[in-house]
C-alpha cells in the first residue's frame, strides 16, 4: 500500500479579523494584496489600522491566488469586495490581481508595511521572501531611499528552506529551534545554491553528522549570504526583517550575530509586511483622489 | 533614491546603480539612447517621479549584456556613465 508522503515544507496558512472592531463606521476601507512566488497575503484596514489579513500558498495563476487571497481575509467579516475603497496590488504577480485600482513595487510595499510594523526609527528592512531577498534603506516615514535585490537564484530563500525541510524530513516550522540546538557551530554549507547544497547535507548525513548539525550548517550559510546583500547596502540602524524567513530563529540569529546588531521585534506577522504596506499606500492614494475631487 | 539593478553569485558582485533623484529634472534622458543594448528606460516609479531603470529583461544578465562595453584591457569610459550629465550611474564591476 502507497504510504502517504509527509509534506515537511508545507507551513500553515491562515486568516484572521478583529472581531473588536467594526468596518461599518469606518471612513476609509483599503487592501493591499501581496502575490508572491511563493505565498499571498491579503490585508484589509479600517482608517489604516490592521483589520483583517490572509496568509496562503500562492498557485499556479496569480489572478486567482489574489482571488483566493482577498476573499479569505474577507470571510466571516461581512465585508465584500465592492466595500473596499481602494486596493493596491503589489509583489511578483502586482500586475495580475484583477481587482486592484494600481499596482506598486514588493520594494516600496515593504518600507512602508516595515515602517508601521516596526515604528519610524527602522532604516534598513530585509525582506527575506519565498524566491528572492531585498535590502532596502528607508527614511523615517518609510520612504525607499536605497535598495538591492538579489533573485536570480533560491538560494538564502524561503524556498530553499522549503527544500531542505523535505530532504532532512524536518517540519519547516521546527528547522529553526532545531538548528539552534548544537552543542558547536559548525561551518556553514559551502553553498547556498539549493542543488549544491542539497547534495552536500546528502554527504554529510552519510558522513555521520545530525539532522541538528546539517540544519545548521544551513542556516548559517544563508545567513552569510544576506550578510553579503547587507553589506553591499550599507546597514543603518535600526534593522527590522520581513517575510516568511523573519519566523527562522535560526537564520535571524546567526544573521543578528554576523552582522553584531539586532533585529526589531514586533507584533505584526512579518510575512505581511508587503501587503500591509500595499494597504498603506492604498490609503494615501484614495485620499488624495478624494481632495483632488474637491 | 538608490536603485541597484543586478546580482550577485558565486563569481562576484554585478550591479549597475541609479542615483534616481536627479532623473526628475533630466530633460532628454541621455543615458535611454546611449546603451547599444538598449539596458535603460524611463519609468513612473511607485512616487510618482519619472526615472531611470534598468529593464526587467536585463537585470539577471548584466555581467553579460554589458561585456562589449567592458573589455578586459583598455577599458574606455562606459557610454551610460558618461552620458549622464548628472553622474547618476555607476557600476560594480
Ligand atoms: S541620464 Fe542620468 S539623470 Fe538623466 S535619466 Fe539617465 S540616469 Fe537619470
Ligand atoms: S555598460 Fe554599456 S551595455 Fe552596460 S549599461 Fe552601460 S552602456 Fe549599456
Amino acid at each position: 500500500m502507497a504510504e502517504d508522503k509527509k509534506e515537511f515544507w508545507r507551513w500553515k496558512e491562515y486568516n484572521w479579523h478583529d472581531d473588536t472592531k467594526d468596518w461599518k463606521s469606518a471612513e476609509t476601507i483599503t487592501a493591499g494584496v501581496d502575490v508572491g512566488s511563493v505565498s499571498s497575503q491579503a490585508v484589509i484596514m479600517l482608517d489604516g489600522e490592521l483589520y483583517a489579513y490572509s496568509n496562503m500558498r500562492t498557485g499556479s495563476d496569480s489572478p486567482d491566488s489574489a482571488r483566493k487571497a482577498m476573499d479569505w481575509a474577507l470571510e466571516g467579516t461581512g465585508l465584500t469586495l465592492e466595500g473596499i475603497h481602494f486596493i493596491v496590488g503589489t509583489g511578483y504577480g502586482r500586475v495580475n490581481v484583477p481587482f486592484s485600482n494600481r499596482a506598486i513595487t514588493e520594494i516600496a510595499c515593504h518600507a512602508r508595511g516595515g515602517n508601521m510594523m516596526y515604528g519610524n526609527t527602522v532604516r534598513t528592512i530585509l525582506d527575506m521572501g519565498g524566491q528572492d531577498c531585498k535590502a532596502i534603506l528607508c527614511d523615517e516615514r518609510g520612504k525607499v531611499s536605497n535598495f538591492l535585490m538579489n533573485d536570480k537564484c533560491a538560494a538564502g530563500t524561503g524556498r530553499g528552506m522549503e527544500v531542505f525541510a523535505d530532504l532532512l524530513a524536518v517540519p519547516i516550522e521546527e528547522v529553526g529551534e532545531l538548528s539552534l540546538d548544537v552543542e558547536e557551530e559548525p561551518p556553514p554549507v559551502s553553498s547556498t545554491c539549493v542543488v549544491f547544497a542539497k547534495s552536500e547535507a546528502t554527504s554529510l548525513l552519510r558522513d555521520g553528522w545530525s539532522k541538528k548539525r546539517v540544519l545548521a550548517a544551513y542556516c548559517s550559510a544563508m545567513a552569510l549570504r544576506v550578510v553579503g546583500l547587507l553589506e553591499r547596502i550599507g546597514v543603518e540602524k535600526d534593522f527590522a526583517i520581513t517575510g516568511g524567513i523573519a519566523k527562522n530563529s535560526g537564520v535571524v540569529i546567526r544573521l543578528e550575530r554576523q552582522l553584531g546588531l539586532k533585529a526589531l521585534q514586533s507584533k505584526y506577522d512579518t510575512q505581511i509586511a508587503g501587503a500591509l504596506g500595499a494597504a498603506l499606500f492604498a490609503k494615501t492614494l484614495v485620499e488624495k483622489k478624494r481632495k483632488q475631487a474637491v | 533614491m538608490k536603485a541597484n539593478y543586478g546580482y550577485m553569485d558565486g563569481s562576484g558582485e554585478y550591479y549597475i546603480t541609479i542615483d534616481t533623484d536627479p532623473c526628475n529634472d533630466c530633460a532628454d534622458h541621455p543615458c535611454v539612447s546611449a546603451c547599444p543594448v538598449g539596458m535603460f528606460e524611463i519609468i513612473v516609479d511607485d512616487y510618482d517621479d519619472e526615472v531611470a531603470a534598468i529593464k526587467e529583461e536585463n537585470r539577471k544578465k548584466v555581467k553579460y549584456d554589458c561585456a562589449p562595453c567592458k573589455p578586459v584591457t583598455d577599458r574606455p569610459p562606459l557610454p551610460c556613465v558618461k552620458a549622464c550629465p548628472a553622474d547618476a550611474i555607476t557600476h560594480s564591476w
